[in-house]
């Protein structure tokens, strides 16, 4: 229960100003800018844009700028946001087969058609600090090769060719939007997707993991994982024809699971799918991991009870949002209802006492 | 798409919008009672008051249904144009334009379910005069009672039956508007 | 690229160009914008981006982009459209005067102090990234074992 408590104001409004004082920092350090935020930080802007649900990059760096770096409170900016701006109608789905791809590596297939391309990756690094960062590092331009333009056909392509994965249904058909209409369960593979890809990067980690641990083991391989650019096309009705709008970076992974068939299905691969804005590729290789455990009741698998199973339980604590608004309201006032359970106890050891006076 | 339906939309969507949108909220807090709504310029025969309302509540999450002469291509493309509005059939229709002719039967209109009460439709009923007088109203946000100037009595109270489903409606003429949502009651007199 | 697919109109092809334009460049190149009459005035809003459920599969929702769209008529008559990604207006508006500016006579004008430019300058960028994305490719030796052989 929550209950208007007046007062305060002047202490809020102080408070505000410190956190804007406190926000600035040592005011003999450098002004951080919009536009370092978004060069320097990129990664940070990309789960800002992922977990906000709101692909642009400047939005996400003012946003972690207001934000001090909380993530979480970014994404809650962002999210506030995109509440005021009108729909304007929704894209043609992009086409990841014709993404401009800047890295683009298989776990499956090493001489693949296009070849593995490790694109500015971690993964080989060392992970030890470098202090050249710390002081003015100069950087040497990155080097280049020729290269053919040519779209990259999807790995999971040359597996579908023989039918030793599972077919993918086509369509069209116009997918549930969550944020329009609450989600409502059990829901299609089209609304989980949805869910996870804006869900929080860490709670899909610990799903995904905990599927490899044993808990809805799915056998997962990474038949593909791509980030690139791809254009995004809107049909205009005023003109009659689709337009390109823009372009947007995006990961994408693909899984490859072993099945052993079912009652309905023969033994072949399975798919898991992860498709997330920006470069994240942490959250892709989770999200088709998460992904391809909750599809166990179309696969006619077991369900054992493990948490990346349940729907319910996947879907309803995936986003940072309402799982931060909820746990943090508690710090509210709830003056009333403390009073109340103050109130239970008390009677409670009254009667406790009495009972054992009586007994006495 | 003809470039008459590309004009006579909001010139200061901010400020006129949320003018139309208080005065509809009055119209349907105040059932009977006429409020002016300006600022579009819609083409025949949607009425003024008609196309505000539209460009107000209307976007590509709210399907309309075009009854009767209100179905022509001017008023197609405008509403494409400027509000992006699916234009569906009755049955899947949020919002619902026409004269109250054109638009029977009306039980043909969602009405909400018991979860959801809000997914009903609204009905923008044009109407050729709108006056404070005719069938009696009573019920919330009415004071004593109201009148206006209906169609008819019957559905409204079997609308009014439904409750808490039903469809709300807003009667334009002109730059005129009028709310009756499905809490009032209506009687003949 | 999709955004050079074969299939496209010249103004299909110049509109995307307009859209993906950095908004300062566009300004740069064509400074001056003609008189013009707004139909919808320059207005941010969000599109949903769909991706496709295994890259190929049905539908589903992926997130939103920011996009400011602008429809405008020229005194000729002329009208234009521009969508273009991002929030800004005087970007939006740009482009819809060059969609218009684009149906009449300067349009062979524009495509080469305008359109070309904008075109060349993306194809630079995109290879640039491709070039440096080669230079990652990597190329595997085969090792020669025992029983191989």
């Amino acid at each position: 229960m929550y209950v208007a408590v007046k007062g305060g104001e002047r202490a809020i409004d102080n408070a505000h100003a410190w956190l804007a004082e406190e926000r600035r920092g040592d005011p003999a350090v450098a002004d951080l800018s919009l536009a370092q935020i978004r060069e320097q930080l990129a990664l940070a802007v990309n789960r800002v844009m992922a977990e906000g649900s709101l692909y642009d990059p400047d939005l996400a760096a003012l946003a972690i700028k207001q934000s001090r770096g909380d993530l979480i409170e970014a994404i809650f900016l962002i999210r506030a946001y995109r509440t005021t701006l009108p729909r304007l109608g929704a894209s043609r789905p992009v086409e990841t087969a014709q993404m401009a791809v800047i890295r683009r590596i298989s776990a499956t297939f090493k001489d693949l058609p296009g070849g593995q391309v490790l694109g500015p990756t971690f993964d080989y690094t060392h992970r030890l600090l470098d202090f050249k960062l710390a002081a003015d590092g100069e950087v040497l331009p990155a080097a280049t090769a020729p290269a053919d333009m040519a779209d990259v056909p999807h790995v999971t392509g040359f597996l579908n060719r023989d039918g030793l994965i599972e077919q993918q249904p086509t369509g069209n058909a116009v997918p549930p939007d969550l944020t329009r209409e609450p989600m409502e369960l059990p829901a299609d593979r089209a609304l989980r997707l949805q869910a996870i890809t804006r869900g929080d990067e860490g709670f899909i980690l610990s799903m995904a993991y905990s599927t490899q641990r044993g808990y809805g083991r799915t056998h997962a391989f990474v038949g593909e994982l791509r980030i690139g650019t791809v254009a995004v096309e809107m049909d205009i009705p005023e003109l009659g024809f689709a337009v390109n709008i823009g372009e947007v970076e995006l990961t994408e992974c693909e899984t490859v699971n072993q099945f052993k068939g079912s009652k309905t299905e023969p033994p072949q691969f399975t798919r898991g799918y992860g498709l997330v804005f920006g470069q994240t590729e942490r959250k892709a290789i989770a999200m088709s991991l998460v992904d391809r455990s909750l599809r166990w009741a179309e696969l006619g698998e077991d369900y054992t009870g493990a948490p990346a199973q349940d729907e319910e339980f996947v879907l309803m604590h995936a986003d940072n949002v309402q799982a931060t608004g909820f746990l943090e309201h508690i710090k509210l006032p709830h003056y009333v209802d403390f009073q109340s359970e103050l109130e239970l106890v008390r009677r409670l050891r009254a009667e406790v006492f009495a009972a054992q006076e009586a007994a006495e | 798409m003809n470039s008459i339906a590309l004009q006579g939309g909001f010139t200061d969507a901010a400020v006129q919008s949320a003018h139309a949108f208080r005065a509809s909220l009055e119209a349907m807090a105040r059932p009977g009672t006429l409020q002016t709504v300006a600022g579009a310029t819609p083409p025949a025969p949607l009425s003024a008051a008609a196309g505000a309302l539209l460009l107000t509540l209307c976007d590509g999450t709210t399907p309309v249904h075009l009854a009767g002469a209100h179905d022509c291509a001017a008023v197609r493309d405008w509403i494409t144009f400027h509000c992006g509005a699916p234009l569906v059939c009755a049955e899947d229709a949020s919002f619902a334009l026409g004269s109250w002719a054109a638009l029977q039967p009306v039980n043909r209109f969602a009405i909400g379910l018991p979860d959801y009460p809000d997914r009903a439709a609204t009905l923008i009923v044009e109407m050729d005069q709108l006056e404070p007088q005719g069938a009696r109203l009573t019920g919330p946000g009415i004071a004593a009672e109201a009148r206006l100037s209906l169609p008819e009595t019957a559905a409204f109270r079997a609308n009014r039956a439904l409750f808490p489903l039903g469809f709300d409606c807003f009667f334009t003429c002109d730059n005129r508007v009028a709310g009756l949502p499905r809490s009032t009651i209506v009687e003949d007199c | 690229m999709t955004a050079q697919a074969p299939l496209q109109t010249p103004r299909q092809i110049w509109i995307g160009l307009l859209a993906r334009a950095k908004p300062q460049r566009l300004a740069e190149l064509f400074p001056d914008l003609p008189p013009h009459e707004l139909l919808r005035a320059p207005e941010i809003g969000a599109v949903m981006v769909r991706g496709r459920i295994g890259g190929s599969g049905q539908p589903f929702n992926l997130g939103e982009m920011t996009v400011t769209r602008c429809a405008l008529r020229l005194a000729s008559g002329a009208v234009g459209h521009g969508h273009v990604q991002g929030r800004d207006k005087d970007h939006a508006r740009r482009a819809a005067v060059l969609d218009a500016l684009m149906q009449g006579d300067q349009a062979d004008a524009l495509r080469a102090s305008v359109l070309e430019v904008l075109q060349a300058e993306e194809t630079a960028r995109r290879a640039t990234r491709a070039a440096k994305a080669a230079a990652t490719r990597v190329e595997f030796f085969t090792m020669v074992r025992g029983e191989d052989q």
